[in-house]
């Protein structure tokens, strides 16, 4: 099997560069990930990060033939005969397949992801209804692989500034929260023409995230309570 | 070339579950920490955990904390000290009801409770019949509690180093541990972390086997760092095998499956665990259930083609149920299994998961090594929590959801631990003139070998003697030839070979050092299991069989205490299990009926 | 990746204005619509609309009104749309301003001369 990974190393490189593998894969070799590591036994060169490889840690998120994924959970049997990869867009390379997240984690630092709670803390849990809980459904989850924002138009032009989906989804999993206290200043936070509206329904979040949740629902809930808060 | 130093009150090594328990305790305490991780803290292995934490909230019907704790000295095969287990199990609600109020998204009971799910092992009354004591969110409880704990850690501002790795332990002449060195994965940088305190948080090493539920990254790098250091590790011979990893993938099905209500069946569509464990059937221990079903794949009962699995069969819940129970599993067994579990059963096999040894600690947290006639003398400003350490509360065999468990509990206790220990001693220990020597010499030897083996050649060779030598069922004489062929690898592993020589994000150069100390942990596994001649709990060897006196092969009177392995001559020592609690009466050893 | 904070990173947050914006994209988006279909309407009952007929519909104040809500909300809709492309592409914020101000004095102009045509006399 062909790929054509894109290769950069700060070290020797002047810039990026495409290489060609041709390789050999075994039968045990189900998923993209597989195939990477069996590239790497050969060229210990090639860069990536790679943790769980079950989808539920979010490493090793990158553009397989012109599509933001997890390869972890990308099956062989579902790709082209030649996989392209290249690192997540919009963000600087670091090396190889790795890009440098800082920018991607600011923005989600920006929308203070904690519960906010100013009671003094009860002997128990703090009581939730099942019907309240379901409403963090489809926001919790994210992992935080970066594939949605970095998928974002709005998200590549303005990646200082607009929140992106990934953090929207987050600061709206504690809007949501009925044990969270602090709606009016979350919306105060994101009430600003780039930090929610950059977001304009371009749905590629939705398309990309390995998880299935969707941003872009989200992004449009805070909306609607800024519109019932404003009006 | 010396090395860089910055000065800490405390490094924390590790961001998974107890390292960010631990940072939150410090952190919010004003110490000056630093947290060294060689991922994003939202990436550790942490995140996979499915099934729950088990707490004896009473939310689903009566529970009591005693309860919990007979349950864990049992599954421990009373291997575990009792002292450490009354601790956590004692604790366990007030762990649980704080993280809730850090903003857990748990699922939750009509009555706005915490909704609890059966789990193996757990039961009611000592024994009498399962029990609801798993707190959990959905099947993703660790991703849920790992992220609600790095948010909480946003909140307190610990200052975290993301992407370092520790390479080695630095020790003063008394012993005393003064900090570590580190490698910036970006830049390939080496630098001291001097502390007054260090605690270690680094999860397992179950990539020692080839077929593992772990996360690549689990490497056992604290367990490595200590014995490098002169430090034993603890019970290395118990290794949980999970029974349902997916056949061939590995990847974990939890055993919320079976809490729901889910049955694992033979090639002929037996329930087989009825006859194995009458009382607790698919929900007795795990390595109970593990044995169970090495034993019908043996027996040649397995299902599929080759006779190599077993089924696990849950279609019957319905899809409302495993929708909302279960909905991770379901992703997973279509992903990797190619079922969906709504109509068809997931194939699967026991998986090696969970470490139970490991850096041998008291249940505050403070590692404890035998010195001066003490087998439990502390080493000043050392400390280890979650996998990694061994207070040792699994013993023998851990109980599905104590891992989420101990590293609340245990994360906690040593970060108080630590910051008792920093307050109490104002100044830094001097660092010793050679600190960073050794890691120096380590990482030239790495920049020169010429004409090694590669990493991956090696690695490969180490986890197939592992799984070959030393997996579900251990034979005397394979165990033998384990020992040596796990010492030739070891002899191989001091001269890999890396291609790539960057600076920049060098991983070639991360996964060399990750296999040194997966090799310790390898050496110390295969060396503790060939030297306990015994059956018990994890550890099961065909010459020590159920006989009157010696409950399946379990020999209290010469067995009843915890290996300590060291890595200067591949030495071992043993000291006594802690069969006293802190409180209540001591729980004797009896046969382990389920 | 432990980066020392430049004070050029702080990005200052919550301009306070943002959903006001976007409900008026909205709001005038529907009113072009509507009056799109009343148009297009008048010439499908009409088939081929003669001079006389024309000059009837705008002879009422009120399809005057109607056409210049319309027009109204395209320059609205116009301005937030294109001080959006603005934010997006021109970076310096003196060109930005500049840009800026050029469309809202056009725009501007646009609003007068709608008046001048429609209550005009010809």
């Amino acid at each position: 099997m062909k790929f054509i990974i894109e290769r950069f190393d700060p070290d020797k490189d002047a810039k990026p560069y495409f290489k060609e593998y041709d390789i050999q894969l075994e039968p045990t070799d189900k998923m993209l990930l597989d195939a990477l590591i069996r590239i790497k036994s050969v060229d210990d060169s090639l860069a990536l990060r790679r943790s769980c490889r079950e989808g539920v840690c979010g490493s090793d998120a990158m553009n397989i033939n012109g599509k933001n994924g997890l390869a972890c959970v990308t099956k062989i049997a579902d790709l082209p005969d030649v996989v392209k990869l290249r690192p997540l867009p919009g963000l600087p390379i670091i090396r190889d397949l790795i890009v440098d997240m800082t920018q991607f984690f600011k923005q989600y630092h920006s929308i203070t992801p904690f519960v906010i709670n100013n009671d003094p803390p009860p002997e128990k849990e703090r009581l939730q209804s099942p019907v309240d809980r379901a409403e963090l459904d489809g926001l919790y989850e994210c992992i935080l692989c970066a594939c949605c924002s970095t998928s974002c138009p709005s998200f590549w032009w303005n990646p200082d500034k607009f929140v992106g989906p990934a953090g929207l989804l987050a600061a709206y999993r504690f809007i949501a929260d009925t044990r969270d206290q602090a709606t009016n200043e979350r919306l105060d936070n994101l009430e600003d023409p780039y930090r929610l509206f950059r977001c304009h329904t371009i749905m590629n979040c939705v398309d990309v995230c390995p998880k299935g949740l969707n941003p872009s629902l989200a992004i449009g809930k805070i909306k609607e309570m800024m519109v019932k808060r404003g009006v | 070339m010396a090395l860089n130093v910055r000065k800490f009150d405390a490094v924390v090594v590790g961001a998974g579950g107890s390292g960010l328990r631990a940072a939150l305790q410090l952190s919010t305490a004003g110490l000056k920490t630093a947290v060294l991780t060689k991922v994003f803290p939202t990436r550790s292995h942490t995140v996979a955990a499915q099934g729950g934490v088990g707490a004896s909230l009473g939310n689903m019907g009566e529970d009591s904390w005693h309860w919990h704790m007979y349950d864990t000295v049992k599954g421990s095969d009373w291997l575990g000290d009792q002292d450490a287990i009354e601790f956590m199990c004692r604790t366990a609600p007030e762990a649980v009801i704080e993280l809730e109020h850090y903003g857990m998204p748990f699922d939750r009971n009509d009555n706005g409770t915490i909704y609890q799910r059966p789990f193996g092992g757990h039961s009611m009354n000592f024994g009498e019949k399962p029990v609801q004591r798993s707190c959990c969110a959905a099947d993703r409880t660790g991703h849920a509690m790992l992220h609600t704990l790095y948010q909480r850690n946003v909140f307190a501002n610990t200052q975290f180093f993301v992407e370092w790795m520790a390479l080695d332990l630095i020790r003063d002449a008394e012993g005393a541990v003064v900090g570590v060195t580190a490698l910036e994965m970006e830049t390939g940088e080496t630098m001291i972390f001097h502390a007054k305190a260090t605690l270690f948080a680094t999860g397992g090493a179950g990539r020692i086997f080839a077929s593992s539920t772990n996360a690549l990254i689990n490497t056992g790098d604290g367990a490595g760092m200590a014995a490098r250091a002169g430090i034993p590790l603890e019970d290395m011979e118990f290794w949980q095998f999970h029974p349902t990893g997916v056949a061939g993938a590995g990847v974990l099905i939890t055993e919320g499956v079976r809490g729901e209500g889910g049955i694992l069946l033979n090639k002929d569509g037996e329930r087989f665990m009825e006859r194995y464990a009458p009382t607790m059937k698919d929900l007795a221990s795990r390595d109970v259930v593990s044995r169970a079903m090495a034993t019908e794949i043996k027996d040649g009962r397995g299902a599929g083609p080759n006779n190599d699995y077993i089924l696990l069969k849950l279609d019957h819940l319905g899809p409302d149920v495993i929708n909302k129970r279960l909905p991770g599993i379901r992703e997973s067994a279509i992903k990797f299994a190619n079922v969906d579990p709504v109509k068809e059963p997931i194939p699967v096999v026991p998986t090696c998961h969970y470490q139970m040894g490991g850096i041998p600690t008291n249940y505050k947290g403070e590692v404890i090594v035998p010195k001066g006639g003490n087998p439990n003398s502390v080493v000043p400003g050392f400390y280890a929590a979650g996998e990694c350490g061994c207070a040792s509360i699994h013993g023998a065999n851990r109980l599905g959801t104590n891992s989420l468990t101990d590293l609340l509990v245990m994360g906690k206790s040593a970060g108080d631990s630590t910051i008792a220990y920093v307050k109490a001693h104002g100044t830094h220990r001097d660092l010793p003139k050679d600190a960073g020597d050794y890691t120096l010499s380590r990482l030239n030897r790495l920049e020169t070998q010429k004409s090694g083996e590669s990493v991956f050649e090696v690695g490969n060779a180490m986890r197939q003697a592992m799984q070959a030598h030393c997996g579900v069922f251990r034979f005397p004489d394979m165990l033998e030839k384990g020992v040596a062929k796990i010492k030739e690898v070891a002899e191989r592993c001091k001269h890999t070979e890396i291609k790539d020589k960057s600076k920049v994000f060098n991983t070639a150069r991360i996964e060399a050092l990750e296999q040194d100390n997966l090799m310790e942990v390898a050496l110390a596994t295969m060396i503790s299991a060939e030297a306990r001649k015994e059956s018990r709990g994890a550890h099961d060897r065909a010459d020590f069989k159920d006989r009157e006196g010696y409950p399946n092969g379990r020999d209290d009177k010469e067995w009843l205490r915890h290996t300590l392995w060291y890595k200067e001559g591949n030495r071992l020592d043993y000291k006594p299990v802690n069969l006293k609690p802190l409180t209540v009466e001591t729980i004797p050893p009896k046969a382990r009926v389920y | 990746m432990v980066n020392p904070v430049k004070k050029a990173d702080r990005t200052p947050v919550g301009a306070h204005y943002g959903w006001q914006d976007w409900l008026a994209q909205r709001v005038t988006a529907a009113i072009m619509v509507l009056f799109s279909v009343v148009f297009i309407g008048f010439f499908a009952v009409h088939g081929s609309v003669t001079y006389a007929q024309w000059k009837m519909l705008f002879g009422s104040n009120l399809f005057r009104i109607l056409t210049l809500l319309f027009l109204l909300s395209v320059y609205y809709h116009a301005w937030i749309g294109i001080r959006d492309v603005l934010m997006d592409y021109v970076k310096p914020t003196g060109i930005r301003l500049a840009l800026q101000v050029g469309v809202l004095l056009f725009l501007v102009a646009c609003t007068i001369w709608s008046f001048s045509i429609l209550w005009g006399t010809y």
